[in-house]
C-alpha cells in the first residue's frame, strides 16, 4: 500500500512539472512578442526590446523556467505585467472563492448523486425513469448555460433573494455567502449530479446481478444489508473515478460561472490576464488548477486503493 | 462543464443491417438526427441564406425587439440577430468538425497501435494520456489564447488533442478485449497478418462505439467553444453563439430577449448531440438491464409445516411451472416439475444444458431472477425447528451452495467476515461466538490453517478453497436441506473428488436432505441415493441411482446413458494388425447414441 | 515421420521479481496420424504448450518443430502464412472462438484468405468443408449464434480443416459441450484423421475423453510431463502416483463400479502422507 501511495504521489509531481513546464514554454516562448503585446500597437522596437530585457523576457526560456519554478516552490509567482501587485497575493485573495464554489458543488454532487443513483437502483419505477432524463438534460448543457437560465429565471425575478452578482466571504456573513453561492452551484451541481447518479445506478444495478449477491441473499442476509453493505461498497470504485473526472470538468465550469455571477474568484482573474496578455498571472492559475487536480486525483486514487483489497493487501 | 465518458465494456454483437433502422425507430434518435440535419443544412447555407451580413449594422436595428425588419431583433450594434445566429451555426460546425476530427485521428490511432502491440507503447500512450485527462480544459485553453492569440481554429485543434484521451481509452480499452478473444488468436494461426488482423477483426468492434463517443465529444466541443467565446476569449466580431451570449449577457438588463436565441441554439444543437448519442449507445448494446421490484410474480407458493413423526419428508415440490418472457412472449423453462428430498437422502438432478434443473433449483431457492414468471408451483417444506412467528426458511433451514466460487464471494471483504456476518445474520450470535464458529467450520471443511483463511481476501486463495469456503457458510446455520448448483464443475478432477467427499461427510453428520444440480453422471453415481432427469424443463424420470443407471425406462435417459463414453473404449495404435482390428472395433463401439447432430 | 517435435521446452510469464515458469522442460512427439494425448488440471501448463506449438506465446528455452517448421512468438508474417498450411487449432470455447460479426462463410474462408486465395476458390472450399463437418450448406451464410454449441464446434473444426494441416492442436475442443454432443464430435474428430491422416495434439483434462481419441497419452503435472505411454497403459495401470490419483479421483458413471473406485481413492488417500499431499 505504501509503494502504492508513493507511486502515486511520485506521479503527480511529475505531472505538475510537465503540465507547468509546457505551458511556460508554450506561453513564453514568445519573448519579445510579449513586450510588444504589452505595450499595444504604437511601440518601437526599441522600447520592446527594452521592456523585454526589464522583464527577464530575453533569456532562455529554460532559465526563465527554473527562476519561476523555483519561486513558485515558496509561493513567489512573480509580478503582474500590468501593475504592480504580486500574483502570488492576487491568487491567495481570489482561489478561496473558486475553491468554496467547487468544493460545494462536489459535496452536493456526490451525496445527491449518491442518493439518487441508489434509490433509482433499488426502486426503478418512476423515479428511475425521472433520474434519467433529468440526467441526459443535466450531461447534455454546459453548466455555465443552466447557470444563464438560472440568471434569467431566478435571480432576475428576485433580486433580493438570490444576488445576480456578487460573493460574500463566509467569515463575514454566513447567510451571505450561502445565498450568494447558491445559484452557481446549483448550476454546477446539476450537472455533476446527473452524471454521478446515473453512474451510481448503472453501478449499482450490473453489481446487483452479480453471483456473489444471489449467495449473500442465500445466507438469508436482509436486503438493505445487501444494499448497502454490500453493493454499494462494491460500486464505490468506479464512481469515485467519475467523481474526481467531474471535479475537474467543474473546475473548468466554475472559471466561466464565475463570469456569470461576477464572483471574484480565479475565473474572471484568467480570463481577463488572458486578454490582456498578463502571462504571469495566467501561469499562476494555470499552476494553481494542475495543482489542485494533482491532489484531488492523489485522494481519490488513494482513497480507490483503499477500497480495493487488491491494493491494500497486494496479491 | 463535464467530460463526456461512454462506459461501454462489451463487443457489440449486434447486427449490422438492421442497426439504422432500429436507431431510427426511436422517436428521440429520429427527432435529434431531425435537429442536428437542420442545424448542418443551415450552417452549410449559411453564406447565402442570412437576410443580412452578419457584420452589417443599422441604427435603427440597435436592441431593438423583434419585429418585421428583423424577426429575432438587434443586438447593441445594430445587427441583425437571426443572420448573427445562422452564421454563428456554421461557426459551431466548423469548430465541431475541427476539434472532433483531430480528438478522433489522434484518439483512435493511438487506442489501436496501444491496445493491439501493448507493452513499451501501450505504457507510453497511457501516461500521456493520463497527463491530457487531469488537465481542465477550459484553463488550457485560457493559456493557449495567452500565448497565440485569438485563433479559433488553433483553439479547436487543442480541444480536439485534449479530448483525444477519451477516443484513446474507449479505442484502447475495446482493442484489448478483442485482442484476448479466442477467435483473434485462430486469426493469426491462420496466418493472417496484424494489419489485417485489426482491419478485420478490431476495427468492426470499434466502429460504433467510437461514433457514439465522437457524438458526446461533438457536444462537448461546441460547449467548450460558446463558453471560451462567452469568456470574450475568441475571434473578434466574428459571429458565433458563444459571442452572441457574451453580448445578450452584457445587455441582461436592458433587452433580456437578446441573450435567449444563442441560448435557445446551443441548448437545442448540443441536447440533441448528446440524446443521440444515447439513443445510438442504447441500440447497441441492447437497453441496460432496469431495476425491478421483486414481485409476487417470482415467488413459489410456501406451505411450511412442522415435521411429522418418524416421517422423513423433507421438501415437497409439485407441478412447478417457471416462464420468462421474451419479445415475442414468453417461454416456459420450467414445466410441471415435481420431485420429492428426504431427510438424509442425496437426490440428484440431471440433465444437459437446457433442462431446466437449475432454474428448479433457484425456484426452490426464491432466487430466480426478476425476470421470472412462476406460473404454477406449491412447495412444501416440513422442518424440526420449532416455529416462531414467520419461519425463515433461505439461510436458516436451507442453504444454497453455487457453482463458481471465486465469482461467489464479496471481493471487499475477508473471508472471515463474511462468514461471521452470514452467521450473524442466520444465528444472531455474538461477534465472539461467531468468530469462533467460523474457525471451527473452517477446519472442518478442510482448511488448512483456518486462522489465515479468515483474514484473507478471495483474491488470495485458490478455488478449491473458496468452495470449501462456501461450503461452510452454507452449512453455518445447520440446514435441514442444502441445494448444491453444479458445486464441482469448476473445479479440478482431484479437487472435485475432495470436495464430493466432503460433502458426503457433512451430510451424513448432519442428516441433510440434499438436492444435486449436475450434468455429470459420474458425480451422480458417486454421491446420489435418487435421481431425477430432466428435459426441457420436464421431468422424464425418476428412480434411485441404482435403477436409473441399470434399468432407465424412458428413452431420454437411454439415450444419455448411451452417450456416455463407454471407458471400456480405448483407442489402440493403428500400425499393428491387432491396433487396426481393436481400432475399427473401438471406433464402432464409439458411434453410438445420438443421430447427427 | 513426426508432425510435431518439442524438446526440452521452457515457458515463462511475467519478468523480474513476478517471472514465473510454467512450463519446466517438456520433450515430447507426435508422428503422423497420430493422436497424442495431453492430460493434466488447472496450472499443469498443458494450455501453454498447445499456444506455443501454434506460436501464440514465446518459448524461454527449447525447440518447437512442427511439420518442419521451427515455431517462435515473434515470426514473420511470411513464416506464419507457411505453418499456418500445416499446423491449426481447435479451441475450447465454442461461443468465443467465431467472430460473432462474421458470417460462417466468412470465418471459414479466412485462413484461405489468409493465405492469397481467390473467392470462387474460397467459396468452393467453403461448402466443401461444410459437407465434411456434416452441416448444411445454407449454414455459410449464418451467424454463429444462430447455432448450438457442438454446431459451433463443428465450424470451428471445419476451419481448422480448411488448409488441409498435417497437425491440429484439439485445447479441450469438446469440455464446453454437452454430453451427448461430445461423443458425437469426437467421432468425428477420429474420423477425419482417418480419412486425412492428420496428426492431433489432443489437450484436455478429462481422462475419458484422452481415452476415447488418443493413441498415446501424457501426464502433466506443474509443468512437468510425470508420465508417457501408450493409452491402455496409462489409463488402466499407471506408475506415477500422481496419474493414479487422477485415475481414481475421476468418477465413474456407473454406482457400483464407482463405489469400489471411491474405496479405493480413500485406502489411497489415508496411506499417502501429508507431505505429499499436493494441490488443494
Amino acid at each position: 500500500m505504501i509503494a502504492f501511495i508513493l507511486r502515486r504521489l511520485a506521479a503527480g509531481v511529475v505531472l505538475v512539472l510537465v503540465v507547468t513546464a509546457l505551458t511556460f514554454f508554450l506561453v513564453y516562448a514568445g519573448g519579445n512578442d510579449i513586450a510588444f503585446r504589452i505595450l499595444g500597437d504604437g511601440a518601437t522596437p526599441e522600447a520592446a526590446a527594452e521592456l523585454a530585457q526589464r522583464l527577464g523576457l530575453d533569456r532562455p526560456v529554460p532559465v526563465q523556467y527554473w527562476d519561476w519554478l523555483t519561486g513558485a516552490v515558496s509561493g513567489d509567482f512573480g509580478q503582474s505585467f500590468f501593475g504592480p501587485e504580486q500574483v502570488g497575493a492576487t491568487l491567495a485573495i481570489r482561489i478561496p472563492v473558486t475553491l468554496s464554489l467547487v468544493a460545494v458543488s462536489i459535496v452536493l454532487t456526490a451525496v445527491l448523486g449518491i442518493v439518487l443513483g441508489v434509490s433509482s437502483a433499488r426502486r426503478g419505477g418512476t423515479l428511475d425513469r425521472a433520474t434519467q432524463v433529468v440526467s441526459v438534460v443535466g450531461f447534455a448543457l454546459p453548466s455555465y448555460w443552466i447557470a444563464l437560465v438560472l440568471v434569467l429565471t431566478v435571480a432576475l425575478p428576485f433580486p433580493r433573494l438570490f444576488p445576480a452578482t456578487g460573493y460574500v466571504a463566509p467569515d463575514v456573513s454566513t447567510t451571505g455567502w450561502v445565498l450568494s453561492i447558491a445559484l452557481p452551484s446549483i448550476a454546477l451541481t446539476i450537472g455533476g449530479v446527473a452524471t454521478i447518479a446515473q453512474q451510481v445506478r448503472g453501478s449499482m444495478v450490473d453489481t446487483l446481478r452479480l453471483d456473489y449477491i444471489r449467495t449473500l441473499r442465500s445466507r438469508g442476509i436482509p436486503e438493505r444489508a445487501i444494499v448497502y453493505r454490500h453493493a454499494l461498497r462494491n460500486s464505490a470504485g468506479p464512481a469515485l473515478t467519475v467523481l474526481s473526472l467531474q471535479f475537474i470538468g467543474m473546475l473548468g465550469g466554475a472559471i466561466i460561472i464565475e463570469r456569470v455571477f461576477a464572483l471574484p474568484g480565479i475565473g474572471t482573474l484568467a480570463a481577463t490576464a488572458s486578454l490582456r496578455g498578463d502571462i504571469p498571472v495566467v501561469m499562476g492559475v494555470v499552476a494553481f488548477a494542475v495543482f489542485v487536480v494533482v491532489v484531488v486525483n492523489l485522494l481519490a486514487d488513494i482513497t480507490q486503493g483503499l477500497l480495493n483489497p487488491k491494493v491494500r493487501v497486494g496479491s | 462543464m463535464t467530460e463526456p465518458m461512454v462506459p461501454i465494456s462489451t463487443v457489440p454483437t449486434v447486427e449490422r443491417a438492421g442497426l439504422w433502422r432500429r436507431l431510427i425507430g426511436r422517436p428521440v434518435a429520429s427527432i435529434s438526427l431531425a435537429v442536428l440535419a437542420i442545424w448542418v443544412l443551415l450552417a452549410v447555407l449559411s453564406p447565402w441564406i442570412t437576410p443580412y451580413s452578419p457584420d452589417a449594422t443599422s441604427l435603427d436595428a440597435t436592441n431593438a425587439a423583434p419585429n418585421a425588419v428583423n424577426w429575432l431583433g438587434g443586438d447593441r450594434s445594430g445587427r441583425d440577430i437571426l443572420s448573427r445566429l445562422i452564421a454563428g451555426a456554421g461557426d459551431a460546425l466548423e469548430s465541431t468538425l475541427i476539434a472532433t476530427a483531430v480528438a478522433i485521428a489522434i484518439g483512435v490511432t493511438a487506442g489501436l497501435v496501444a491496445g493491439y502491440y501493448g507493452r513499451a507503447i501501450d505504457s507510453i500512450a497511457s501516461w500521456v494520456a493520463n497527463i491530457l485527462i487531469a488537465l481542465p480544459g477550459v484553463i488550457i485553453l485560457i493559456a493557449l489564447y495567452a500565448a497565440v492569440g485569438s485563433s479559433t481554429r488553433i483553439a479547436m485543434v487543442a480541444l480536439g488533442v485534449l479530448l483525444a484521451p477519451n477516443f484513446f481509452r474507449l479505442t484502447r480499452g475495446l482493442v484489448i478485449g478483442v485482442r484476448n478473444e479466442l477467435y483473434v488468436d485462430a486469426a493469426r494461426v491462420s496466418g493472417l497478418g496484424d494489419a489485417r488482423i485489426i482491419g478485420r477483426h478490431v476495427l468492426s468492434a470499434v466502429r460504433a462505439p467510437v461514433i457514439v463517443q465522437a457524438a458526446f465529444a461533438a457536444g462537448v466541443a461546441i460547449s467548450l467553444q460558446a463558453g471560451l467565446a462567452f469568456l470574450g476569449l475568441s475571434e473578434n466580431n466574428k459571429a458565433s453563439w458563444g459571442a452572441m451570449l457574451q453580448e445578450g449577457f452584457a445587455n441582461l438588463y436592458i433587452a433580456p430577449l437578446q441573450i435567449v436565441w444563442p441560448g435557445l441554439a446551443l441548448g437545442i444543437v448540443v441536447s440533441a448531440l448528446v440524446l443521440l448519442g444515447n439513443a445510438l449507445r442504447d441500440t447497441l448494446e441492447g437497453a441496460r438491464p432496469r431495476p425491478r421490484r421483486r414481485g409476487e410474480s417470482g415467488r413459489l407458493r410456501r406451505v411450511i409445516d412442522p415435521a411429522e413423526e418418524g416421517d422423513d419428508a423433507l421438501l415437497t415440490l409439485s407441478g412447478l411451472s417457471v416462464a420468462y418472457p421474451t419479445r415475442k412472449g414468453t417461454t416456459t423453462v420450467v414445466d410441471d416439475v415435481s420431485l420429492e428430498v428426504r431427510r438424509g437422502e442425496i437426490v440428484g438432478l440431471v440433465g444437459e444444458s437446457g433442462s431446466g434443473k437449475t432454474q428448479t433449483a433457484f425456484s426452490v431457492l426464491g432466487l430466480l431472477p426478476e425476470e421470472a414468471i412462476v406460473t404454477s408451483g406449491v412447495l412444501t417444506f416440513r422442518t424440526r425447528r420449532p416455529r416462531s412467528g414467520t419461519v425463515r426458511l433461505l439461510g436458516r433451514s436451507v442453504a444454497y451452495i453455487p457453482q463458481e466460487p471465486m465469482s461467489n464471494l464479496d471481493p471487499t471483504f475477508t473471508i472471515g467476515a463474511q462468514l461471521m456476518y452470514g452467521i450473524r445474520a442466520a444465528t444472531g450470535r455474538s461477534r465472539a461466538q461467531a468468530r469462533r464458529e467460523a474457525l471451527a467450520l473452517l477446519e472442518r471443511v478442510g482448511i488448512p490453517d483456518p486462522a489465515r483463511t479468515f483474514a484473507s481476501y478471495p483474491h488470495q486463495i485458490s478455488g478449491g478453497m473458496a468452495q470449501r469456503v462456501l461450503i461452510a457458510g452454507a452449512v453455518a446455520s445447520d440446514p435441514e436441506l442444502l441445494i448444491a448448483d453444479e458445486p464441482t464443475t469448476a473445479l479440478d478432477v482431484t479437487v472435485q473428488a475432495e470436495i464430493l467427499a466432503l460433502l458426503h461427510g457433512l451430510q451424513k453428520e448432519r442428516d441433510m436432505g440434499v438436492l444435486l444440480v449436475t450434468h455429470n453422471f459420474g458425480v451422480v453415481a458417486d454421491l446420489c441415493d435418487r435421481v431425477v432427469v430432466m428435459r426441457q424443463g420436464r421431468v422424464v424420470e425418476t428412480g434411485t441411482t441404482i435403477d436409473v443407471f441399470q434399468r432407465p425406462r424412458a428413452e431420454y435417459t437411454k439415450e444419455l446413458l448411451g452417450a456416455i463414453l463407454d471407458v471400456d473404449v480405448v483407442r489402440e495404435r493403428v500400425d499393428s494388425e491387432e491396433g487396426r482390428v481393436a481400432a475399427a472395433e473401438s471406433s464402432a463401439a464409439g458411434t453410438k447414441g445420438a443421430g447427427s447432430r | 515421420m513426426s508432425v510435431l517435435d518439442i524438446h526440452g521446452l521452457k515457458v515463462a510469464y511475467g519478468h523480474g521479481r513476478r517471472r514465473a515458469e510454467v512450463v519446466h522442460g517438456v520433450t515430447l512427439s507426435v508422428a503422423e496420424g497420430e493422436t497424442l494425448g495431453l492430460v493434466g488440471e488447472s496450472g499443469s501448463g498443458k494450455t501453454t504448450i498447445g499456444r506455443a506449438v501454434l506460436g501464440l506465446v514465446a518459448p524461454s528455452e527449447g525447440t518447437v518443430r512442427a511439420a518442419g517448421h521451427e515455431v517462435t512468438a515473434g515470426m514473420r508474417t511470411a513464416a506464419r502464412r507457411a505453418l499456418a498450411r500445416d499446423v491449426q487449432v481447435v479451441f475450447q470455447d465454442p461461443y468465443t472462438s467465431l467472430n460473432p460479426a462474421l458470417t460462417v462463410a466468412d470465418t471459414l474462408a479466412e485462413p484461405l484468405v489468409a493465405q492469397g486465395r481467390g473467392r470462387a476458390e474460397a467459396r468452393a472450399a467453403v461448402a466443401e468443408l461444410l459437407a465434411r463437418v456434416r452441416l448444411p450448406a445454407d449454414a455459410g451464410r449464418r451467424y454463429p449464434r444462430e447455432f448450438s454449441g457442438g454446431q459451433r464446434q463443428r465450424v470451428a473444426i471445419a476451419r481448422a480443416l480448411a488448409l488441409r494441416p498435417k497437425l491440429i492442436v484439439c485445447d479441450e475442443p469438446v469440455s464446453a459441450l454437452d454430453l451427448s454432443t461430445q461423443a458425437v464430435i469426437l467421432d468425428l474428430l477420429i474420423d477425419i484423421q482417418q480419412s486425412t491422416g492428420v496428426g492431433y495434439l489432443f489437450i484436455s483434462h478429462d481422462l475419458t475423453v484422452v481415452r476415447h481419441i488418443s493413441h498415446r497419452v501424457a501426464v502433466m503435472h506443474r509443468g512437468a510431463i510425470v508420465e508417457s505411454g501408450p493409452t491402455r497403459r496409462i489409463t488402466e495401470h499407471p506408475d506415477h502416483p500422481y496419474t493414479r490419483r487422477l485415475l481414481l479421483a475421476s468418477p465413474l458413471p456407473d454406482p457400483v463400479a464407482q463405489a469400489e473406485r471411491r474405496s479405493e481413492w480413500e485406502r489411497v488417500r489415508a496411506t499417502t502422507s501429508t507431505g505429499t499431499l499436493l494441490e488443494f
